[in-house]
């Protein structure tokens, strides 16, 4: 294939990566979006393997054909609630070809460079396994505190951010050396800011704590697009500096969506560990019980949701855990059968993914019109008769808002509180990820239903089930 | 002119046909405005408030009544208790009385006024059309009456209207039936919607079904498809085969519901009979039925006019004076309304009864005591539309202001708007200067791919930013998937030797990075399937 044609193609392929993301604009035309995508992404594979450059296809055609069938084979088994661990360690892989093909770009430099041409190529190599290094084992550790192998508290080393600004200068420093190195020379300083870069990578994720993953997960989206797009570079590809940049600046917004609704500044988040400073926070409040608070039994839920009008569900993270959004859909359909106005609002930053409650709600095939974000919902609790707050906590503490001195005020936060009555389901008194006394359980209007999600969900299926209609459709 | 209001001489009439605000407002059109002395005492505006409003009071009945021009009063005239006449022998000719007529049941009353060659304007005779709302007492009395049967009910109904959830355990709303969802049905359901009741609405009308949805109320239909709509906003009588589905769904309704408020009239007739005393039977004990209808007969079997009767331990409410039970604020209504109608007639200065003006022909009843009524027929100019607006609705420039704030928050939130400070300035100043730098030093193969990524990062955040937050997760997905591109830069590199480091590293990256490109769409794809409206 003539090399200008190759051009156009790989124009094509990022005209339709963008066609691609522009689908997920909204629901009805992100599968379009997604099938674009895909068709980018075949024109780009034909046209690279046509490619004069590219002969190897016996080896070509077995990597690809195994990556394929694994790949197929993750997509079809995850479960919906386990997207955040695959989701991170999708990213681990474009961070660990990053750095292949970076230390293989190194090896078999393009052929013409001169002067400032192969300085320029080198720094590229040098930044894009740097990335792809944090970026691979970064994505390892969190998939690992994701799935669970890993314990999900940070680990707080004592002066970790010296350690930090440590690696990075021995970082800086190799990678004088390695511009300084006459040809392969350059290898070992390299290899030895692989290995600095991927100990940097795992201590950025380890200081940081289960709860704000979204966070991290979306940074780390970022950072694989950064890497793609280095590799363009030392590749003098285009469409993987296009690509790479469309990746990047995603998970860079990601990142600032979820910080700001975590009332959190980036900088925090790129040099981990935040929540350093709400370390102590726990240990104050837990101590001291801030008032009365008044349980209920699923029936009593089940008949205080019989007569409301308006019904809000905020599904948290404990949703997602107990596997509770099927009997809760039963539950929220049933009333909507009965001309209650059901609607669910979702806190950006609930559940370990940017989107993730949306996705497991519709995994139980929650019409996504009723399921709204949180500026839309807010201002509505007001007139709302009853609220369901199914495992989630911080998302809905009202000291976010009025005091000062709780380590999470300023996060916008879902106010649940404004609502007629207000049902916390938990499993016990525990705070929440942050460590905060939440003030809500102790609000007059609040009631707390303890138990485990899918069974108290259950229980309340089942009450709504036996207690007769409201008469509303007697006619 | 002299205006003149008398003091309700019925037994229980606690309002007056003007009040000290509306006396003002007589004043205003140039009237002068005698009121008798106590006239506003039962809806306790004092003879000093009217004096202060600018009206003089006068103690004697018949010096009023024979000084006035214009007699304006509630009730229609009846036999005074204390003169030993009857009003219509106190009017005279050239003199106006306004006030309610029912000319269909008061043929006597009105010969007798028309004897004394007196003209009789009836206020219940106001057509109902758009620009008579103004004046339109019937409205403005059934909107009291909706309110107050609620308010009644209340206060015979032994529990809450709202349902409660407290420590001490679960009280479970009350249930409310309106019947008739006209004037007084609306006002009901606001009344006991405002209480927290669970409310639901009859009505023989289709068209009424958005009016009681926006009230709050659940809307009960028949299966039977059949519309009442009747004249001048009143329901017409129904087929044999629609009353039988209506009452079936009542007698269903009668054991489920705490309370019932009954509004129903069709007009020049008794008034249907649509709660059977089976039905009554059948409701729990301690339940209230209003019958607004009480007067025409009532739409309850077991209705006593004006009585409050318990049967089977149901209480039935059926009085008659619901507005006068809320004097002050139903005597206000009603002056306006009749202050509305005078200013129509053209104040004091040029008073007239205008024969072609459809409002005034169509409430006049006698003329200097020649019988107009009633008024030759029209053809139904136009659907009266409801003098009430459900509070629930916002008026459209409301509405429009809202939307205005949510689009200023919109731009708001734009990442555009979010970049000011003075921080910026620096990192602007910055950002030159490295472009400046790498503009000298750089060769041109590098500035083209430069110039690309710089473009296609603004291109990402553009887009990015359109993505609606519920579909952030295929977002992060599918852009797994598309950095699995870097693919190509493994498979430029497997061209080599076969035992090459170099191929080696670039087979593992390509086997990678498939694994990304069919892992991330595919399971993108699982996602978006099951998001579904």
């Amino acid at each position: 294939m003539p090399q200008s044609l190759q051009t156009i193609a790989y124009l094509v392929a990022g005209v339709l990566f963008i066609l691609s993301l522009g689908g997920l604009s909204n629901q009805e035309s992100a599968r379009r979006g997604n099938v674009f995508g895909i068709v980018g992404m075949l024109i780009a594979l034909v046209a690279t393997a046509a490619s004069p450059a590219v002969s190897g296809y016996g080896v070509l055609a077995g990597a690809i054909g195994v990556g394929a069938v694994i790949g197929a084979i993750l997509a079809a088994r995850v479960a919906m609630t386990s997207m955040p661990q695959l989701v991170a360690i999708l990213h681990s892989f474009v961070g660990a070809a990053a750095v292949l093909v970076g230390v293989a770009s190194f090896l078999s430099p393009p052929a013409d460079l001169g002067g400032t041409e192969a300085v320029i190529h080198e720094v590229e190599v040098f930044l894009g396994v740097f990335i792809g290094a944090i970026t691979f084992t970064g994505s390892v550790v969190a998939y690992g505190k994701l799935q669970g192998l890993i314990r999900s508290k940070p680990l707080l080393l004592p002066g970790r951010h010296w350690g930090n600004l440590a690696m990075i200068a021995v970082c800086l420093w190799l990678g004088a050396q390695f511009l300084a190195a006459k040809e392969h020379a350059g290898l070992q300083p390299l290899l030895i800011m692989t290995a600095i870069a991927g100990v940097l990578g795992v201590h950025l994720v380890m200081a940081i704590g289960g709860a704000d993953m979204p966070v991290v997960v979306s940074m780390l989206n970022s950072y694989s697009g950064w890497a793609a797009a280095a590799a363009g570079f030392m590749l003098a590809n285009d469409l993987l500096i296009i690509t790479g940049a469309l990746v990047g600046s995603s998970g860079a917004i990601l990142s600032y969506i979820m910080c700001k609704a975590m009332n959190r500044s980036i900088a925090s988040v790129i040099f981990g560990g935040f929540g350093a400073e709400e370390g102590a926070a726990p240990a104050k409040g837990a101590g001291e019980p801030q008032g009365e608070v008044v349980s209920v039994t699923a029936a009593e839920t089940a008949a205080l949701l019989g007569t409301a009008k308006r019904v809000v569900v905020v599904p948290g993270y404990g949703m997602a855990v107990a596997q509770a959004q099927y009997p809760l859909w039963e539950v929220a359909k049933l009333l909507r059968d009965r001309g209650v106005n059901v609607r669910f609002a979702i806190h950006p930053v609930a559940g370990r993914l940017p989107g993730h409650m949306n996705v497991l709600l519709a995994e139980a095939k929650v019409p996504y019109d009723i399921v709204l974000e949180m500026d839309e919902i807010n201002e509505d609790f007001p007139e709302t008769d009853a609220v369901l707050v199914i495992g989630a906590n911080d998302i809905v503490n009202p000291g976010a808002l009025d005091d000062t001195s709780s380590p999470i005020y300023g996060m916008p936060v879902l106010e649940v509180w404004k609502a007629k009555t207000c049902v916390v389901m938990k499993r016990s008194m525990a705070s929440g990820y942050a460590g905060v006394e939440n003030p809500l359980f102790f609000k007059e209007n609040t009631r707390m239903l303890f138990g485990d999600a899918k069974k108290t969900v259950d229980a309340i299926l089942g009450e709504l089930r036996n207690a007769p209609g409201s008469g509303a459709k007697a006619a | 002119m002299l205006v003149a209001i008398p003091r309700e001489v019925r037994p229980g009439e606690r309002r007056v046909a003007a009040t000290p605000e509306t006396t003002a407002r007589l004043t205003k059109l140039g009237f002068d405005v005698s009121v008798e002395a106590g006239a506003g005492e039962k809806a306790s505006f004092s003879d000093e408030d009217y004096e202060k409003a600018g009206a003089s009071i006068v103690p004697d009945t018949a010096e009023l009544w024979a000084n006035a021009d214009i007699v304006l009063k509630v009730q229609p005239p009846e036999e005074h208790p204390t003169l030993g006449k009857h009003e219509a022998d106190l009017l005279r000719e050239k003199q106006t009385l306004v006030c309610f007529v029912w000319p269909a049941k008061n043929k006597e009353l009105i010969q007798r006024i028309a004897a004394h060659k007196a003209t009789l304007l009836g206020i219940d005779q106001v057509p109902r059309v758009t620009r008579a709302q103004k004046m339109d007492a019937l409205s403005s009395m059934a909107n009291i009456a909706g309110y107050r049967a609620v308010i009644e009910a209340a206060s015979f109904f032994g529990r809450f209207f709202t349902g409660q959830m407290t420590a001490a355990g679960k009280v479970p709303p009350a249930k409310v039936l309106v019947i008739g969802a006209g004037v007084a049905g609306l006002a009901a359901i606001g009344a006991a919607r405002g209480l927290g009741a669970i409310v639901r609405a009859f009505d023989t009308r289709p068209a009424v079904k958005e009016q009681v949805k926006s009230m709050g109320a659940d809307f009960l239909e028949v299966t039977l498809e059949e519309d009442g709509t009747g004249e001048g906003g009143y329901a017409k009588e129904m087929s044999p085969a629609f009353i039988e589905a209506e009452m079936a769904l009542f007698a269903a309704q009668a054991k489920d519901v705490d309370i019932i408020v009954t509004t129903a009239l069709v007009p020049g007739k008794p008034a249907p009979v649509l709660i059977t005393k089976a039905m009554v039977d059948s409701m729990r004990s301690g339940s209230v039925i209003v019958d607004l209808a009480a007067e025409a007969g009532g739409n309850c079997a077991v209705t006593r006019p004006g009585e409050v009767i318990v049967h089977h331990g149901v209480t039935v409410i059926g009085f008659v004076d619901l507005p006068s039970r809320l004097a002050p604020t139903a005597s206000q209504l009603y002056g306006t309304n009749l202050t509305h109608l005078l200013a129509d007639m053209g104040g004091a200065k040029s008073w007239h009864v205008d024969l072609d003006d459809e409002v005034i022909r169509g409430a006049l009843v006698l003329l200097d005591g020649e019988l107009m009524w009633p008024p030759p027929r029209k053809p139904e100019p136009e659907q009266k539309s409801r003098p009430k607006h459900p509070p629930s609705t916002l008026p459209p420039p409301e509405a429009k202001k809202l939307e205005d704030a949510k689009k200023a928050e919109d731009a708001k939130k734009h990442p555009a708007a979010r970049q000011a400070g003075a921080g910026s300035a620096i990192a602007l100043l910055l950002a030159a200067a490295a472009l400046g730098g790498l503009g000298l030093v750089a060769p041109a193969s590098f500035l083209a791919h430069f110039t690309v990524f710089v473009l296609a990062c603004f291109i990402g955040w553009q887009v990015v930013w359109n993505v609606t937050p519920a579909l952030h997760t295929p977002l992060m997905s599918v852009t797994n998937a598309i950095s699995g591109i870097i693919l190509i830069g493994g498979m430029l590199q497997v061209s080599g030797p076969i035992a090459a480091p170099v191929t080696l590293l670039g087979a593992i990256a390509v086997l990678i990075a498939t694994i990304n490109i069919s892992g991330g769409f595919l399971v993108t794809q699982r996602m978006l399937r099951m998001f579904q409206r």
